[in-house]
């Protein structure tokens, strides 16, 4: 669905993105893991064309996303920091997004409703604390049914509550078949979740293994453990 | 007693000889005015009824009154110098000339005086005609409460409305001119007075002056003509209580004086004009009591001006007040009033206790360097001037007023 | 794309600088008017207006919307939306909503008092003076992420246009006076959209004559139709270029 072929990417002197490929199909849930600055945010945006790549090519269902921007109809995106106009409630947000965003298959309101968002539709942007916005940033991922989720640390700064809301939510959509990309530093929180697993370390990709195989290879069952194996021995 | 008759009857012959009257109309004795003089003498009068005549050059050869009842109307069909004085003692009154012949080369006019003195032309409209009233050499005549209009479109092919060439004593009253090259042209003419005409809408100038000494315009309007009026190669002009208004143009001036000497501007009103005064090599000049309103520049001096005295005068609302050429200042500014003036007077006398400048660094600026009038109320111009005012370096040190008004004057 | 130019425009009407804005300029122009005895002056006291405040405030207020938009228009590059649509929009609503303030602000006031050629020739320039600093700050924006450098350059290019550009051309003017210049000024003028502006207008008022020689060359350039289509032309192309050149910015821009 997603294949990225040798990007790369600098911003002055430091090379975030260096030679960077990987090919993400659908009904599956990768988790993107490295350590900060890792180039994890670089390359999620890369694929969202908030960022472009010096080198590099990256298609989306075998079209090329360079000058396209109808693609990214079929995404979902959750920032790790959602920013958003200081003077517009929360409602007007999401009006304004229905707004702008068309889709066929109908809004989908679970997570709006679950957060219980709809109480506090009059509140300003600019008032809420940072676990409200990533309720107001999940939400709009899911809004429109999107083939494609790319969650940048969806649950920092949630409750455990809403963060439960939330991991059932990403379950139910993968049983679904969708493909949700997926980047955490808690990694305790992906063990029910992921099938796949990235790891990126100064902007390179190091591998690309489905969870069995790391398990196999690390010897341990949980991915917490098996990532901490994987970066002791590479610094090693 | 045959004796006493016949001495009656001299007297009386006499009497009828001297002071016959000609009738000319279609039901009298001459239908035509030409036949008229002929048969008139010296003194005699001629009454012209109201009709159109075509007399194609009416010359008039004796000292008789040629009076027109109603305006008769004299037919020039654009061929003719409608009439000519060639005697002495001719009244020429209540006559309409119309359509005069037009040449590059004759100066065909409505009425032409040839080297003529006491001829009177009063009361006449001229419509039409290419030099309007014309004396060559003339003296002692009067032109007065004529309406002389033309509908002229270039400089070139056009002629004056009352044109004086090496003419002496002359009276130009209450003449009514528009639509010529010049209004009213002195060339080479003495002694002679331009008093209460109106002279609007000519393509050049409203009244243009040269080589004529010694004369007086009093009360007169100049208004909206192409550049004004113009004044030049004269001394002893006196100028009073003339009207210069809306002479706006590139080159226009409510009036221009060039080598212009012991005059006297007074109290006269220059109102909407591109330059109020425009002096160049003008010397011993008083100009005092007159109002400069709304002008580009109020006052154009150039250095080569000196012994200007500018005392009592008004500027209100002029872009400029004055300008000039050069540092070097001979002339005299004292006691007027500028309405941009921006100091106290803490005695109470009336007069501001710090010198005004007139003289603007931005119009130094343009003077020195015409194209910077590109510039033209940009902010960087009056920030100039505003600096200008505090700390003075280009404008001419000692070209200001030492007694500036804190009240306009009465005018 | 009409849907973000709603939203831009609601969102700018909301912070209510550009309503004091406007309330400012109406202020401005009424008192210029009733104070003036008669309205030509009036309208020489819009023209520093026009010529200095609208420019001011069109580039400093644009730059500020730019900047605290970054996060409106990270949202919206996230979305199935075209980058040219989303910046256009910004660009739109930001001109819009400025030029009716003008047209509110200025125009109305002129039509009421003034309502000649001049006056009209004044609204347009001052739309086009607006709309062309709009862009400039826009481009202006691009340039550094830093919003306090960012606007220290708009100040300084407004500054540039207004006084700096005409003192260099003071200086060119002095250092090449024995040269004929007249016609290159003409030219220079063209470099300056506030210049080109002023000179439209003053050309429309009486003032016009005392531009003397040098006026009868600007005139017989800016004062025929050719000269005015051209002029126009060239306002135009100062409205389009630093558009164009900040939409390709932010086209290969990283957010």
């Amino acid at each position: 669905m997603i294949v990225i072929e040798n990007i790369s990417k600098q911003f002055g002197k430091l090379k975030v993105l260096d030679n960077v490929s990987v090919t993400c199909e659908t009904a599956k849930c990768i988790a993107l893991i490295g350590p900060n600055g890792s180039g994890k945010t670089t390359l999620i945006k890369s694929i969202l064309g908030m960022v472009m790549p010096d080198a590099g090519s990256i298609s989306f269902n075998g079209k090329s996303i360079q000058n396209d921007w109808q693609y990214r109809e079929y995404i979902g995106y959750m920032p790790q920091i959602g920013r958003y106009p200081d003077n517009m409630t929360i409602g007007q947000v999401i009006d304004m997004m229905k707004d702008i965003r068309h889709t066929s298959s109908g809004f989908d309101e679970d997570l709006i409703d679950a957060f219980g968002l709809k109480g506090m539709y009059n509140k300003r942007m600019r008032t809420l604390s940072g676990g409200t916005r990533q309720k107001v940033s999940a939400s709009l991922a899911f809004l429109f049914n999107p083939k494609v989720l790319i969650l940048d640390e969806p649950t920092a700064g949630l409750d455990p509550v809403s963060s439960e809301i939330l991991k059932e939510k990403i379950i139910t959509e993968i049983k679904k078949g969708k493909l949700v990309i997926i980047t955490s530093h808690i990694l305790s929180e992906l063990d029910d979740l992921v099938s796949e697993v990235i790891y990126m370390q100064d902007g390179k990709l190091m591998f690309k293994k489905s969870i069995e195989l790391l398990q196999k290879d690390t010897g341990e069952s949980k991915l917490s453990k098996a990532i901490a194996n994987v970066m002791i021995n590479s610094i090693v | 007693m045959r004796i006493i008759f016949i001495v009656i009857g001299l007297i009386l012959c006499s009497d009828l000889l001297s002071a016959k009257t000609l009738k000319v109309g279609r039901h009298q004795a001459y239908n035509t005015i030409t036949k008229a003089i002929s048969a008139s003498v010296d003194h005699d009068t001629i009454l012209v009824e109201k009709d159109i005549y075509h007399e194609k050059n009416l010359v008039i050869d004796k000292s008789i009154v040629l009076k027109g009842i109603d305006h008769p109307i004299l037919e020039g069909e654009h061929l003719y110098e409608i009439i000519s004085v060639k005697v002495d003692n001719v009244t020429i009154d209540g006559f309409k000339l119309q359509h005069s012949g037009q040449s590059s080369v004759i100066d065909f006019a409505g009425i032409k005086i040839y080297n003529r003195h006491n001829v009177v032309v009063v009361n006449n409209i001229l419509d039409d005609t290419f030099f309007g009233i014309y004396s060559q050499n003339g003296s002692n005549c009067t032109i007065k409460n004529n309406v002389i209009n033309a509908h002229q479109k270039e400089e070139q092919q056009s002629g004056n409305g009352i044109h004086c060439w090496k003419s002496d004593s002359m009276l130009i009253i209450g003449n009514t001119i528009s639509g010529h090259r010049d209004g009213i042209y002195f060339e080479f003419v003495t002694h002679s007075v331009i008093w209460r005409n109106y002279s609007f809408k000519n393509l050049r100038y409203g009244l243009h002056f040269m080589f004529s000494s010694d004369d007086s315009y009093i009360t007169n309007r100049f208004e909206a003509n192409g550049s004004g009026v113009s004044v030049m190669y004269s001394h002893g002009v006196k100028m009073y209580n003339n009207y210069f208004k809306e002479n706006w143009g590139d080159a226009a001036y409510g009036i221009l004086l060039k080598e212009i000497s012991d005059s006297y501007i007074q109290g006269n009103h220059f109102e909407k004009n591109t330059s109020g005064i425009y002096m160049e090599g003008a010397s011993r000049i008083q100009v005092e009591r007159n109002t400069f309103k709304n002008n580009g520049w109020g006052l154009k001096i150039q250095a080569s001006c000196m012994d200007i005295v500018l005392r009592s005068n008004n500027f209100i609302g002029n872009t400029f007040d004055v300008g000039t050429n050069g540092s070097l200042v001979l002339n005299k500014f004292d006691g007027n009033y500028w309405d941009k003036y921006e100091g106290y007077d803490l005695n109470k006398d009336k007069i501001g206790d710090i010198p005004y400048r007139p003289v603007s660094m931005y119009s130094m600026i343009v003077e020195k360097n015409p194209p910077a009038m590109m510039l033209f109320r940009s902010l960087i111009a009056s920030l100039m001037d505003k600096t200008e005012k505090v700390i003075p370096s280009l404008t001419p040190e000692n070209l200001k007023d030492n007694h500036p008004l804190m009240k306009a004057l009465p005018l | 794309m009409k849907k973000i130019i709603k939203y831009v425009i609601t969102d700018i009407l909301r912070n209510k600088i550009v309503l004091a804005y406007t309330a400012c300029l109406l202020a401005i122009s009424f008192s210029v008017f009733s104070l003036e005895d008669n309205s030509t002056k009036g309208l020489l006291s819009l023209l520093n207006i026009i010529l200095i405040i609208v420019p001011l405030i069109s580039i400093i207020f644009s730059a500020i919307y730019i900047y605290n938009s970054a996060e409106f228009i990270e949202l919206l590059v996230s979305q199935p939306l075209k980058r040219k649509a989303i910046w256009m929009s910004l660009f739109t609503g930001l001109a819009t909503s400025l030029s009716i303030a003008l047209l509110v602000g200025i125009g109305l006031p002129v039509c009421i008092y003034e309502f000649s050629i001049t006056g009209i020739m004044m609204i347009v320039i001052g739309v086009f003076l607006t709309i062309i600093f709009t862009g400039i700050a826009m481009l202006a924006a691009l340039q550094t992420r830093d919003k306090a450098k960012g606007i220290g350059i708009t100040i300084l290019l407004w500054l540039y246009f207004s006084i700096l550009f005409d003192g260099l051309v003071l200086f060119l003017l002095f250092q090449f006076a024995d040269y004929p210049l007249e016609k290159i000024m003409v030219g220079i003028s063209a470099l300056n959209p506030i210049d080109l502006g002023r000179i439209l207008i003053l050309l429309k008022m009486d003032v016009s004559a005392l531009m003397g020689y040098t006026g009868a060359i600007f005139k017989n350039f800016f004062g025929t139709t050719t000269g005015i289509s051209i002029s126009f032309v060239i306002l135009l192309l100062w409205v389009i270029v630093p558009v164009k050149i900040s939409l390709n910015k932010f086209n290969k821009k990283d957010l």
